[in-house]
């Protein structure tokens, strides 16, 4: 076991070496520009992501046309949001989002605020999961979207896409999804799911940085966004500039071996995730956040209540793992994910979000929960808080100096 | 971001984690920042009839520059007068442990804390407490 082990799968996966192999001729011999017609090179380039385009759509159940490549999913989502809000301007200028939506979707929406949009922020519940009830009531003759993420990144709750897509649908509206930590992750169909757009990156799926995607419904209904680039008009004219093709038979790649291999490495990430957690919320105080039954195989979020959490990564220092704490950046705001499920500020500084993935063994797991335990326990000889805590003192009738 | 070797040495070998007795009149407690903002100091000095530090003990939730921070000022505390532990500033704490500016706030606490707990000591003493400049983090 070599250290320090990685798991912050959810920031990004390494490239899995199958993809880098299929992708490896595009950079050199098979380095054609894909929209050159009048030539062997172009045509080989082509071929490639015409396969890859096979690949992808196989994996969310559409068919090759829908889908359009990116530079990744915050790209895909920046041209699913203004596009259909350019697009539909003459049907309305009302869109329904969620608070714990990623940044690329929070910041799109509140861009085009400032264009003459509406924007609803759905609150979400105590698990993270959306109140349908709440989605239903938002919906108004005027809405013309609802984007509301499929798995979320710090905590892995997984939204009832079905349901929500169905409300949007029956009220005119199109529904949009970043589907970015789920998809290759856990079984995503655009038909079933009622999806009418879809962002998804390579990069968390063992596939290379720079290149994600957008499904765009062709059929019930044929949905259009505007160009957000303009140029040579590729990707049927909704995504000008030349095709990043070693990056997109990466994706399908990456893709193809999701699609083989999801049942199984599901079952073996979700084992691995429960005997993590289910190790650390032995120690005393400490909390899973999030909905623990609808949720991604491989993601675990845990407060250590009296621990921060970005002191607390430095004592797992052979783990890679992430913390909601934000010691670090200027506003010393926590994770803004785990304030909107009603989460204290304390217990937002105190968590630590655990990634699994594809390279993550078992081995791995139990030295990580050794590892864990550890710091736990020395940040809590070290704190106050806890030391307060064992005495029986009620923190919140303390009068703390506000900073 | 990497963080120096001396707030990791700090972080590993804590120096003087521990409590003193907060009733007894020769201590002082200074306990300050809020669970909210992602760290919680507290600093304490034991005090003798000379007006010297001869003992000091800290506890610390936060980050691994406050941690840090607060182990450091309790290496410095001892020993030293009351009037000499007044004049340990911030900015002292940033050098000898290479903060960087976002972790400034770390130092700006322990001072805080180094100034909270000899207040307490000269008000149970029937002193004054000090007016402090207050700090702006």
């Amino acid at each position: 076991m070599e250290l320090p082990i990685y798991l912050d799968n959810n920031a990004t996966t390494p490239l899995d070496p199958r993809v880098l192999e299929a992708m490896l001729p595009y950079f050199t011999n098979k380095f054609g520009n894909a929209a050159s017609r009048n030539h062997a090179f172009g045509w080989v380039a082509e071929e490639g992501v015409d396969y890859a385009r096979e690949q992808v759509s196989k994996l969310i159940g559409c068919t090759e046309k829908e889908i359009i490549f990116t530079s990744g999913a915050t790209e895909a989502d920046n041209l699913a949001i203004k596009g259909v809000f350019e697009m539909y301007a003459d049907k309305g200028n009302h869109i329904i989002t969620a608070t714990t939506e990623h940044k690329a979707v929070l910041d799109t929406c509140k861009h085009l605020e400032k264009q003459g949009a509406k924007v609803t922020y759905l609150q979400v519940k105590e698990d993270g999961l959306i109140d349908l009830a709440e989605l239903e009531a938002a919906m108004t003759p005027e809405t013309i979207l609802v984007t509301i993420m499929y798995g979320n990144n710090e905590i892995g709750v997984i939204q009832p896409i079905k349901e929500i897509s169905a409300i949007a649908h029956k009220h005119g509206a199109l529904f949009m999804t970043d589907a970015t930590q789920a998809v290759g992750k856990i079984p995503v169909n655009v038909n079933e799911d009622g999806i009418d757009l879809m962002a998804f990156s390579a990069h968390k799926m063992y596939g290379p940085k720079g290149v994600g995607a957008l499904y765009v419904r062709r059929k019930g209904p044929r949905v259009k966004v505007t160009a957000q680039m303009d140029g040579g008009g590729h990707e049927r004219g909704m995504r000008s500039g030349t095709l990043n093709v070693p990056g997109i038979v990466g994706l399908g790649k990456a893709c193809e071996l999701c699609r083989l291999e999801m049942d199984e490495e599901a079952k073996r990430l979700s084992g691995l995730r429960d005997k993590l957690e289910s190790a650390l919320t032995t120690l005393e105080e400490s909390y899973v956040n999030g909905n623990v039954n609808h949720r991604l195989p491989h993601v675990a979020n845990i407060s250590f209540k009296y621990v921060e959490g970005e002191g607390l990564m430095m004592a797992m220092k052979d783990l890679a793992v992430s913390s909601g704490s934000a010691c670090t950046s200027a506003s010393l705001e926590p994770s803004y994910v785990l304030k909107a499920l009603g989460l204290s500020d304390d217990l937002a500084h105190s968590s630590i979000r655990f990634g699994l993935g594809r390279f993550t063994t078992e081995e791995e797991v139990d030295y990580a929960i050794e590892n864990t335990k550890k710091a736990v326990n020395h940040l809590r000889d070290l704190s106050p808080l806890w030391e307060m805590f064992k005495e029986g003192v009620d923190l919140s009738k303390i009068e703390w100096a506000e900073h | 971001m990497a963080y120096s070797e001396k707030v990791i040495d700090h972080y590993t070998n804590p120096r003087n984690v521990g409590t003193l007795n907060k009733d007894s009149k020769s201590v002082g407690t200074g306990l300050v920042g809020a669970p909210e903002c992602g760290d919680v100091m507290r600093l304490q000095i034991e005090v003798d009839d000379n007006n010297v530090i001869t003992d000091a003990k800290f506890k610390t939730f936060g980050c691994g520059s406050a941690i840090a921070s607060s182990s450091l000022a309790t290496e410095w505390l001892k020993g030293k007068s009351i009037d000499e532990a007044l004049a340990i500033d911030n900015m002292d704490i940033v050098e000898e442990l290479a903060l960087p500016p976002v972790k400034i706030h770390c130092s700006v606490l322990a001072e805080d804390a180094i100034k909270s707990a000899i207040n307490d000591y000269r008000v149970k003493n029937g002193l004054e407490a000090l007016e402090l400049p207050k700090s702006h983090h």
